[in-house]
């Protein structure tokens, strides 16, 4: 998978939790995943379809997806899993937003989809074109997974005979 | 931070309608209007919902945002300004790319602001929108319509 569709959602991690959550967040593990992608907390899949398509997961540990809620919204002894669920919603909705916004600047015409909780335990498979980047970021609030399985549909004119735009 | 009580028409408060298919955006959103002094008149949670609310209760202004199920933010616009030609209708959206903000600024939007909304942006927006009082910020500059 090429670097540069998988650079906006990192940018974009960063920038959020730091604006939402108030701290920072660093890559801790970067993986790649063929299989069903089990979620480890609470998690929101956002799908694009264009000249990119694919989904994006953002996976965030039960404590951490309160702790934001609770922050967030003002309501701190209000910690239900509703709540948990939502603000996951809307942080996935506001990293891939950020970072489509990115992609769209440079040139790649696509949408996005509402978020949908993810509430499998086991879900998607990645496929030879869609194999997953698995980027596990720890934040002082705990630990957020993005799972990325996005790809060219169609590869513009210019890049038709680049290489490496794909991986195998 | 502290926001003086934002005003409109000599209306004692400036009523808002607050449309996101995020019940937490929402809550958020709501949450930054009261904290500038203003009141919610109502909540939708899609375009379509978006309407009749804004049919049934005429705010002051909307808060609207973009990708949400039955029907979008953008093509709401057009229908409210549509029937409403001086509805004052703010786009908050993540999704915050130059087609986007165009196109909801061609259909009638007053304004643009991509999420995550920082309260003092948008504070500042809300007052040039409401009093067509020149505040450019630097998240704002350039995306006003004409």
């Amino acid at each position: 998978m090429k670097m540069d569709l998988i650079q906006p959602f990192i940018n974009s991690l960063d920038a959020v939790i730091a604006e939402t959550m108030g701290c920072s967040a660093e890559i801790a593990d970067v993986s790649m995943d063929e299989g069903n992608y089990q979620r480890t907390g609470v998690a929101a899949l956002v799908g694009i379809s264009g000249e990119i398509e694919g989904r994006v997961i953002l996976d965030m540990d039960t404590a951490a997806a309160h702790q934001a809620a609770a922050e967030l919204t003002g309501a701190v002894n209000e910690q239900t899993e509703t709540a948990a669920r939502e603000t996951v919603c809307e942080l996935t909705n506001m990293v891939i937003g950020n970072a489509v916004t990115q992609l769209n600047n440079m040139g790649f015409k696509f949408r996005v989809h509402p978020p949908e909780i993810y509430a499998l335990s086991s879900g998607l498979l990645g496929s030879r074109d869609t194999e997953a980047v698995v980027l596990r970021f720890e934040t002082p609030k705990g630990t957020v997974h993005l799972n990325i399985a996005v790809r060219y549909k169609q590869r513009r004119s210019g890049e038709r005979f680049a290489t490496g735009v794909l991986c195998p | 931070m502290e926001f003086k009580p934002l005003t409109c028409e000599d209306k004692p408060k400036v009523r808002f309608l607050v449309v996101d298919d995020s019940v937490f955006a929402r809550k958020n959103l709501c949450k930054m209007v009261q904290a500038f002094g203003g009141e919610i008149a109502a909540e939708a949670g899609d375009g379509v919902a978006a309407i009749a609310e804004y049919d049934s209760t005429h705010p002051d202004i909307v808060l609207m945002d973009i990708t949400m199920p039955k029907m979008e933010g953008i093509e709401a616009v057009e229908r409210i300004v549509r029937d409403h030609p001086d509805a004052r209708i703010v786009m908050v959206s993540s999704v915050g790319y130059q087609d986007n903000i165009l196109s909801a600024l061609q259909k009638g939007a007053r304004h643009f602001v991509q999420k995550p909304v920082k309260p003092e942006a948008l504070y500042e927006i809300i007052r040039y929108v409401l009093n067509d009082k020149a505040v450019e910020t630097p998240a704002t500059a350039g995306v006003t319509r004409s």
